[in-house]
């Protein structure tokens, strides 16, 4: 189904994912959280901000664990850690952020 | 008249490169696309047979599929580079293409 | 999940070219997928496989998604081990430098960051074959 953003209809693939991500901004992320039910703030722009850098510099999504392992290293042990990251993103951090984020979903992410 | 020879296998998985050579007359041009670019590079195991070629065949490499797989430096000298522009341009240019699958 | 995590040594095979055939990207995937099971998992590059690791690749002008920045990923994912066949590399006419620059940070001594690619000869590379639980080739 398309993503509706200030008039402008974006393609995404079955489970609401972006299908490009070059179609990615700011409002079209609030789009996406709206859709899983989020409320985006400064923390969550933090960690999905975080996994486009990560997707520009490898050209893949990270799995949660590795995740985790490198926000604690970028933002610090008190964000590197499951619970914290759970509680912005409570169905799945990989998958969630990555939905807001613009990418395909992690590979591996079942 | 002249023949144009496309070679898209590594030399090193396939033997359509050397067989390619064996058979191609004097004249005749080698055109090296997909991973049968590797076969331009300098200090392989392939090059003297490329060498030997290039006595009296003309070789051109498809530039993109060099730059895809990083190994676009380093060339045999001698060898042609062509964008697809010129891979359209060689094959009107000769009578007639085999690729060498 | 029971508490006796079973970790067993799996290596993967990388023998074929990237971009020609699918091979490769399946390959990756597969590593980067089994690297959420927390295995002992080494990496073994032989034959055109040495092609993936190749520096400065640049798929712009096929069209193709160029995964090689992926493989540097691989240190995130705790693979220490990446072996590159010596005899593959010298009969292709490439060296060390010609691939990219691998790294992992060694848990043990501070997060030190060391090299992850090992160069190996043929002979090597039978022996540390024979010593997995598990052998995937690609």
């Amino acid at each position: 189904m398309p993503l509706e953003v200030n008039g402008k209809t974006y393609e995404t693939d079955e489970e609401g994912y972006l299908a490009n991500l070059s179609d990615w901004s700011e409002d079209v992320a609030k789009a996406l959280a709206e859709s899983e039910g989020l409320e985006m703030t400064e923390n969550h722009w933090e960690v999905v901000n975080f996994l486009r850098e990560y997707y520009q510099e490898y050209q893949i999504a990270p799995a949660v664990r590795v995740l985790t392992k490198a926000i604690g290293k970028k933002l610090g042990k008190d964000k590197g850690n499951s619970k914290y990251l759970y509680e912005l993103f409570p169905y799945g951090p990989a998958k969630q952020a990555c939905k807001v984020a613009g990418l395909p979903k992690p590979t591996g992410c079942v | 008249m002249s023949m144009l020879h496309t070679v898209n296998k590594s030399p090193f998985n396939s033997d359509g490169l050397s067989s390619c050579l064996q058979c191609a007359l004097a004249g005749s041009s080698v055109l090296l696309i997909e991973d049968g670019v590797y076969a331009a590079r300098r200090g392989t195991q392939y090059e003297a047979l490329v060498q030997e070629a290039l006595k009296d065949k003309k070789i051109y490499a498809l530039q993109p599929d060099l730059e895809a797989r990083g190994v676009k430096s380093n060339l045999i000298d001698g060898i042609e580079l062509v964008d697809y522009a010129g891979f359209v341009d060689l094959t009107t240019d000769h009578d007639s293409v085999q690729a060498w699958l | 999940m029971s508490d006796e995590q079973v970790t067993k040594k799996f290596l993967y095979v990388n023998r074929k070219a990237p971009y020609g055939t699918i091979y490769a990207l399946e390959s990756l995937e597969v590593v980067l997928i089994g690297a959420a099971f927390e295995q002992d998992v080494s990496l073994a590059f032989i034959g055109d496989g040495v092609y993936q690791l190749t520096k400065g690749q640049d798929t712009k002008g096929i069209g193709v998604k160029n995964f090689s920045p992926t493989y540097r990923a691989l240190g995130e994912y705790d693979i220490q081990k990446i072996y590159v066949e010596k005899e593959s590399l010298e009969a292709r006419g490439l060296t060390l430098d010609d691939l990219q620059h691998l790294v992992y940070e060694d848990e043990d001594d501070d997060w030190a960051e060391k090299d992850a690619i090992k160069l190996v000869s043929a002979k090597e590379l039978g022996e540390i074959m024979e010593q997995q639980d598990v052998v995937l080739s690609f």
